[in-house]
């Protein structure tokens, strides 16, 4: 029976065509002599254009001719396609189908540092040697689910690597071979941010990581024919393949912008695969002119029914539901150029009905039809053959029942290069409706349903139900009916001749022969078809960022007089009494007593303590990956690549009254990565949270996690802290010769430069070179006295200075030689004996260094102390008796000054950005809280509010619990509740 | 320069008249501190009050006036506090010494259900952590088991000892019951939720759990042969022995009470409760105290108020429930010494301070079944106490000037304040 169907699905129409000039010895040599036309259809040649009756003609697979009035030759066979509509088939530019995923390559525990592969780039996820021809083999089976799905052709590609090499194109036709099917070799180049599981080469360890390997991937691109000494074939293949559109896997909302990103720096259009949340930061990806491959993934609703989990389910997911399918409207709405994918929907089959979500939820027609043809054709340039029905272009189209988009449309037929592969079985007749069945002069009412598809039948006998079968295919019906309880069955069949009336000839249920005949006397009920439309559920409104805190409308700057405060200025006025603090246009104006300005807004700050905001020298939070730990050195990372402007712990900061924060790489390796100096402007982009203009810093680490102390691994150098002070020192010097070769070769002459091989752009060595010029600054993980001391050796050596020991719990005992030198300490209040080396880490510290003079600031490292900083500096008064003032400038001005933006922040101080916090006591009392905080003059975080917000989203929350109980009883598949989980990222995280 | 001279001669002052870290001996005097403002750790205080001890206990607390014996000694405390010694409910100092360095780790051991391991034995007296709790207040800890289902017995102990032998209050005094998690990591590569709930899982383990406690009920009518673990949890049936049952999720406080009970378990002590807001009819009809998780964590969820870790203890405190605060958490042994803040932070946000400090003194005292002989300065109880220069819920004004335990005056210095005054005199030497 299968076979029966897989040929009535095939052998509607067979035209085969090979290339001429191959011999054949199975018999006479043919060539398809005739032509195809498919008449009467309603025809979609492009997105918003119709012909009505029209015509369509098709040879060798391809279209000959569309319109109205097609002359069709004689020798062409002729389809009647009345009722039904022709669409261009979709095009799939994200696919793997017909590439196996390779076994991965691991061997043994420990960590892999270097490339494997001999001759090749030195990195093993670059693989843009790679040609997915070699390894592509066509599977029927995927094809056909994408072909069932509407899709007729498919780029596709093996998901290795960062840079994966080459795709290929081809149609999903079933009978031809690659010489047909195969429409390019080498379609495009594909790249992505994840590694491949060919190799396990440790590095690129982080997201952060693999931006930078790309960046310096393409610096080398362009540097190797200027320069390069050394064979490197993916370098070289690389070149065969750069000038490919250019398909980038991007696994989030974040990346897809970071892809973006990169892709602008190198002027290179990439079609980034969007993560489905792309209206949550909608500008972010105009400024950074992506195109987008837009998945219809739209995820299903949880199983509410459960309220202990459903509490558990965070604001930020049950609105994913309510907002996903608004994604592509939303992106037509700003003109982001995108196709549709089918890429992460795991059944293709609902495909086409996900997109009509997306038609439902604001997609025009018209954008939809062209997200599935034209555009992703003129993405793979190929909008002369594919995507549209013209003459020339490849005869791949979809037949439905009805307008595409409609609720009950099906995709009926998709045929590809001139061959039709039926979808949905479509009997000659249609059979539905009630007859008389008459056998042997027995009445029996019979009811068919559904005969196109799945027939049913229901038998009567006057007002008795009887039991009885059907079947109805390739035009024979086959009926089963026991004309009486513990009878024999009845077997009869027929060729369907006509609908009205059915005949043939069978037995009885005694086993006798005998002859039959039904007539239609009523129609099939046609109403009970259509299927109800159910509208999408309301929209709830998208908010910065999008979760339970987030801003409807973004605070905007207030200009605002704080009255009667007790103000620490920080300054030489120190603590105030009874004084005003006025803010105009995000900057401080006036610090006073008695300030009064007509038509400015007061804020009654009696009995309250104003402060500047607290600044962590030290954290972890607000950002994607933290560690690239992939080497000894990760110069070329930084952490501004990966900030998260979505992290709760922001919001969670600001109400502790965090007003700045640098966002330091972790402490996997001796030099680590750029740091980002940010404000928490919660709602607003990433870039927009970094501070403006601050100096640049880098993270250095020292001791137990560089040496790799707590966990097996003893294969990377340094082991021991003797090793440690020779890759700074081996660094270093490369970055001076580094500098040198530049300035050697930036002094030649234009005809010097053309004989002379190039210097290589190197990220890292520009990064450190920075250093060594006096243009970045290290924040330095530290913890013993020995390893502190090598450090300002090394620097003094290479005459600079390092600019903070962060954490630093040796910093006492060292405390007179890093006054000589410069350095601050950024420490922690009073954490220890977590490791060896913290074994006298003592809460005097801060206390000890300040009283030698060192710049000393309190950092959290931690996303839970963070928000209340305030009391660590409080720390500083018990353990050891710092002045109250002073340990106040310990979470404020300090860190500003390690910072460098003491300038603009750290104190209340007419001019400066306005970063206050109001506090309802003391700020250094355990029983301060923070009441507003705000940055640059808007308040972004204030308490009263916040408590309001609890409502709103318990309110949103029942809405949305709400439409997903309907959505269930309408018969919704649901799952089952996630919790978010947040990570929490410190020095030691791995990524 | 003239600060360090001040603050050493400061520490001069306070600290050179006892042996450093060295346990301190017998009280052989009577001490009559006056003046002081008395924190009872009832909830009440005693502006301008006198506390008099003797043979190790307290004998009088009342307003400054005529006492009602002859002291040996008298001290004056005018313009300072004085308090009971606080109590460290469900603590591991004393278990593992140095966090990565695993020969230091006493804490976890194997199996699931290990009623019978005692944490006393391990207990080290003379762990640098503990002695760095007395300087804040500190004076009295529970340490707990941590690992498996039922990971053992916990005891009380005091924290001026030789050995844990002495350091002990009060041994085996409960059983901990870790309550099956409800939620476990999602294989991301199985494209799972990041956190998954196992319905079945949870279910077969909870149903685990029911057998081994009927298992251990029947087991304790015979007691042959011996079954060292099931021998261990015939305190719980007959009352002498709490069970404290480690939970966190309504799901679990509820599965976890219900089991409990109708195994008749009587003494249930419930420790963490990040949702037993939403469990108070259960915990109030019940009389089942808290052991309120400590309000320096992050909210459990992404949408929970911000400040609910703060402002828990008010709402149970408010329905009635009678808390104390639990130290466990990120680097839970060092920053047990900052217990007193942890209070603190619950007053900032509701919690009356001087009901603060009754969670961390008489309320610890109770819940843990010590509060005949800790908790109060009450006469009669130990004299376990501490003077303050201020607030000792403040960082700004917890500076202990004396303690003492069990009427024993105690030194205040530790690893850490050896190494600042070794380096302070470095620097004076300049």
């Amino acid at each position: 029976m299968k076979k029966l169907l897989m040929l009535t699905c095939l052998s509607f129409v067979f035209t085969g065509f090979a290339q001429d000039y191959f011999p054949t010895n199975k018999g006479v040599k043919t060539s398809p002599p005739n032509f195809e036309a498919i008449t009467n259809a309603t025809l979609h040649p492009s997105p918003g254009s119709t012909i009505e009756d029209g015509t369509l003609l098709l040879k060798e697979g391809r279209i000959v001719a569309i319109g109205k009035d097609v002359e069709i030759p004689k020798n062409a066979v002729i389809h009647n396609y009345e009722g039904k509509h022709i669409y261009a088939s979709f095009i799939e530019l994200h696919s793997t189908s017909g590439f196996k995923s390779p076994k991965s390559n691991r061997r043994g525990r420990s960590v892999q540092y270097h490339a494997s592969r001999k001759g090749f780039y030195w990195n093993d996820h670059i693989r843009s040697d790679y040609r997915g021809l070699h390894d592509f083999s066509y599977d029927e089976s995927s094809a056909k689910q994408l072909r069932n799905a509407g899709f007729g052709s498919i780029n596709t590609h093996r998901p290795e690597g960062i840079h994966r090499g080459t795709s290929v194109l081809v149609a999903l036709n079933d009978q031809s071979d690659a010489s047909v099917r195969l429409l390019d070799q080498q379609a495009a180049q594909h790249l992505s941010f994840t590694k491949s599981s060919l190799s396990q080469q440790y590095y690129p360890g982080s997201i952060m990581g693999a931006m930078a390997l790309l960046r310096q991937f393409f610096h080398d691109a362009q540097w190797y024919n200027k320069g390069a000494k050394t064979k490197d074939l993916a370098i070289e293949g690389y070149e065969q393949i750069k000038d490919l559109p250019a398909i980038f896997e991007a696994k989030n909302k974040l990346d897809v912008a970071r892809a973006a990103k990169i892709g602008q720096e190198f002027n290179q259009n990439f079609l980034i695969t969007a993560s489905g949340k792309e209206y949550e930061r909608i500008d972010v990806l105009k400024q950074h002119k992506a195109q987008l491959l837009v998945p219809v993934n739209f995820p299903k609703p949880y199983d509410v029914s459960d309220p202990v989990s459903t509490q558990k389910i965070a604001l930020s997911d049950l609105r994913y539901w309510n907002q996903a399918p608004h994604n592509p409207a939303t992106l037509a709405k700003n003109s982001i150029p995108f196709a549709l994918t089918s890429h992460g929907l795991k059944n293709k089959s609902s495909f086409l009905s996900q997109v009509k979500k997306a038609v439902k939820a604001g997609l025009s027609e018209e954008q939809a039809l062209a997200a599935l043809t034209t555009v992703p054709a003129k993405m793979i340039r190929q909008s002369k053959t594919l995507g549209t029905l013209r003459p020339k272009a490849w005869a791949n189209f979809i037949v439905t029942g009805g307008p595409l988009f409609e609720a009950s449309t099906k995709i009926e037929e998709n045929w590809v290069q001139g061959i039709n592969h039926r979808i949905v079985q479509r009997p000659e007749v249609v059979i539905d409706g009630v007859y008389d069945l008459m056998i042997e002069g027995e009445r029996f009412a019979l009811t068919i349903k559904n005969s196109n598809n799945k027939p049913s039948l229901t038998v009567k006998k006057d007002s008795t139900k009887l039991k009885g079968k059907i079947s109805y295919s390739s035009g024979w019906v086959s009926l089963q009916i026991q004309p009486e309880e513990d009878a024999g069955y009845a077997m009869l069949s027929g060729k369907v001749l006509a609908s009205d009336q059915l005949a043939g000839n069978g037995t009885n249920a005694n086993g006798k022969p005998v002859s039959w005949t039904a007539e239609r006397q009523e129609q099939a009920d046609d109403d009970k078809k259509t299927k109800k439309e159910k509208a999408l559920p309301k929209k709830v409104a998208v908010t910065y960022p999008n979760n339970g805190f987030g801003f409807t409308q973004l605070p905007s700057a207030q200009n605002v007089i704080f009255k009667n405060a007790t103000v620490w200025t920080n300054e030489a006025e120190g603590i105030m009494t009874n004084t005003d603090v006025w803010v105009e246009n995000g900057r401080i104006k006036a610090v006073g007593k008695n300030l009064d300005a007509a038509g400015v807004a007061t804020i009654d700050a009696t009995g309250k303590h104003l402060t500047s905001g607290i600044i962590d020298e030290h954290s972890h939070i607000g950002a994607s990956s933290i560690n690239e730990g992939g080497q000894n050195s990760s110069a070329e990372v930084t952490i501004e690549d990966v900030i998260n402007p979505d992290d709760i712990n922001l919001y969670r900061n600001l109400s502790g009254g965090v007003t700045t924060l640098q966002i330091l790489h972790g402490s996997a390796n001796p030099i680590g990565g750029r740091s980002a100096v940010i404000k928490p402007r919660w709602g607003r982009n990433a870039s927009e949270l970094l501070f403006e203009n601050a100096d640049p810093f880098i993270k250095f680490a020292l001791g137990e996690n560089v040496k790799q102390s707590n966990w097996p691994s003893y294969n990377r150098f340094p082991q021991t802290r003797m090793g440690v002070e020779q890759v700074f020192v081996d660094y270093f010097l490369r970055a001076q010769e580094y500098q040198n070769a530049w300035k050697s070769y930036n002094q030649l002459n234009r005809k010097e430069k053309a004989k002379t091989p190039s210097p290589r752009y190197d990220i890292e060595m520009e990064v450190l070179a920075e250093i060594l010029n006096g243009e970045r600054f290290i924040s330095c993980h530290s913890y013993v006295q020995s390893e502190i001391n090598m450090l300002m050796k090394v620097a003094e050596q290479f005459n600079f200075r390092i600019n903070t020991f962060t954490h630093i719990l040796e910093g006492y005992k060292v405390a007179d030689i890093m006054q000589k030198h410069g350095v601050g300490g950024s420490t922690f209040s009073d954490w220890w004996a977590y490791k060896f080396e913290v074994n006298d880490a003592i809460p005097y510290n801060g206390a000890i260094m300040h009283s030698e003079g060192v710049t000393v600031a309190f950092n959290s490292d931690d996303a839970e102390m963070s928000r209340r900083l305030n009391q660590e500096a409080a720390k500083a008064v018990k353990y050891g008796g710092v002045s109250e003032e002073d340990a106040w400038k310990f979470v404020t001005l300090n860190p500003a000054k390690l910072l460098h933006i003491d300038n603009e922040v750290g104190s209340i101080k007419a001019g400066k950005s306005a970063d206050l916090v109001l506090w309802n006591d003391h700020p250094m009392s355990i029983y301060a809280v923070a009441e507003k905080t705000m940055i640059d003059g808007i308040f972004y975080y204030e308490l009263d509010r916040a408590t309001a917000q609890l409502e709103v989203i318990a309110e949103e929350r029942n809405t949305l619990v709400q439409q997903m109980m309907n959505a269930k009883n309408g018969g919704a598949p649901t799952k089952k509740m996630p919790k978010k989980q947040a990570r929490e990222f410190h020095c030691e995280t791995l990524d | 320069m003239k600060r360090i001279l001040y603050i050493l001669s400061y520490f001069a002052a306070i600290n050179t008249m006892v042996a450093q870290q060295t346990p301190a001996a017998q009280a052989n005097q009577s001490l009559l501190i006056t003046g002081a403002t008395l924190h009872l750790g009832d909830g009440t205080m005693i502006e301008n009050g006198q506390v008099g001890m003797a043979n190790g206990k307290i004998v009088e607390v009342g307003p400054v006036g005529n006492p009602m014996q002859n002291y040996d000694q008298t001290l004056s405390a005018e313009g300072k506090h004085l308090y009971p010694g606080f109590i460290a409910a469900n603590s591991t100092v004393g278990m593992v010494e140095i966090d990565a360095i695993r020969p230091t780790n006493d804490l976890n051991e194997i199996g699931t259900y290990l009623p019978n391991i005692r944490t006393i034995i391990a207990y080290n007296a003379e762990s640098k952590v503990v002695e760095s709790l007395r300087p804040n207040g500190i004076l009295t800890a529970q340490i707990v088991p941590t690992r498996g289902r039922i990971a053992g017995s916990s005891s009380i102990v005091q924290l001026d000892a030789w050995n844990w032998e002495d350091a002990a209050v009060k041994t085996d005094e409960g059983i901990h019951l870790y309550w099956p998690r409800t939620y476990r990591r999602g294989n991301a590569t199985k494209g799972e939720d990041p956190l998954v709930y196992d319905q079945k899982k949870y279910e077969k383990v909870v149903e685990e759990l029911d057998d081994y406690l009927s298992q251990s009920k029947v087991y304790a009518a015979s007691s042959t042969p011996k079954h060292l673990p099931y021998s261990a949890l015939k305190g719980v049936f007959d009352g002498t022995q709490k069970v404290y049952l480690h939970a966190k999720e309504k799901r679990q406080i509820i599965d976890g009470i219900t089991l409990l009970m109708k195994h008749n378990v009587q003494n249930i002590v419930l420790v963490g409760g990040d949702d037993a807001h939403l469990t108070i009819d259960l915990l109030k009809s019940n009389e089942i105290p808290v052991i309120v998780s400590r309000p320096h964590r992050l909210p459990n969820t992404e949408d929970e108020d911000v400040k609910m870790p703060f402002k828990l203890a008010k709402i149970l405190m408010d329905a009635g429930l009678i808390l104390t605060i639990d130290v466990s958490g990120r680097m839970e042994r060092m920053n047990t010494r900052n217990l007193p803040f942890y209070a603190g932070t619950f007053a900032a946000y509701g919690v009356p301070k001087e009901s603060a400090v009754r969670m961390i003194t008489l309320d610890a005292a109770k819940i843990l079944g010590i509060d005949d002989q800790l908790g109060s300065l009450e006469v009669g109880k130990d004299a376990t106490l501490f003077i303050s220069e201020g607030d000792a819920l403040d960082m700004r004004t917890n500076q202990l000037t004396k303690a003492f335990i069990q009427g024993r005056e105690i030194s205040l210095e530790t690893h850490q304040t050896k190494l600042w005054k070794r380096y302070m005199e470095k620097y004076s030497r300049e």
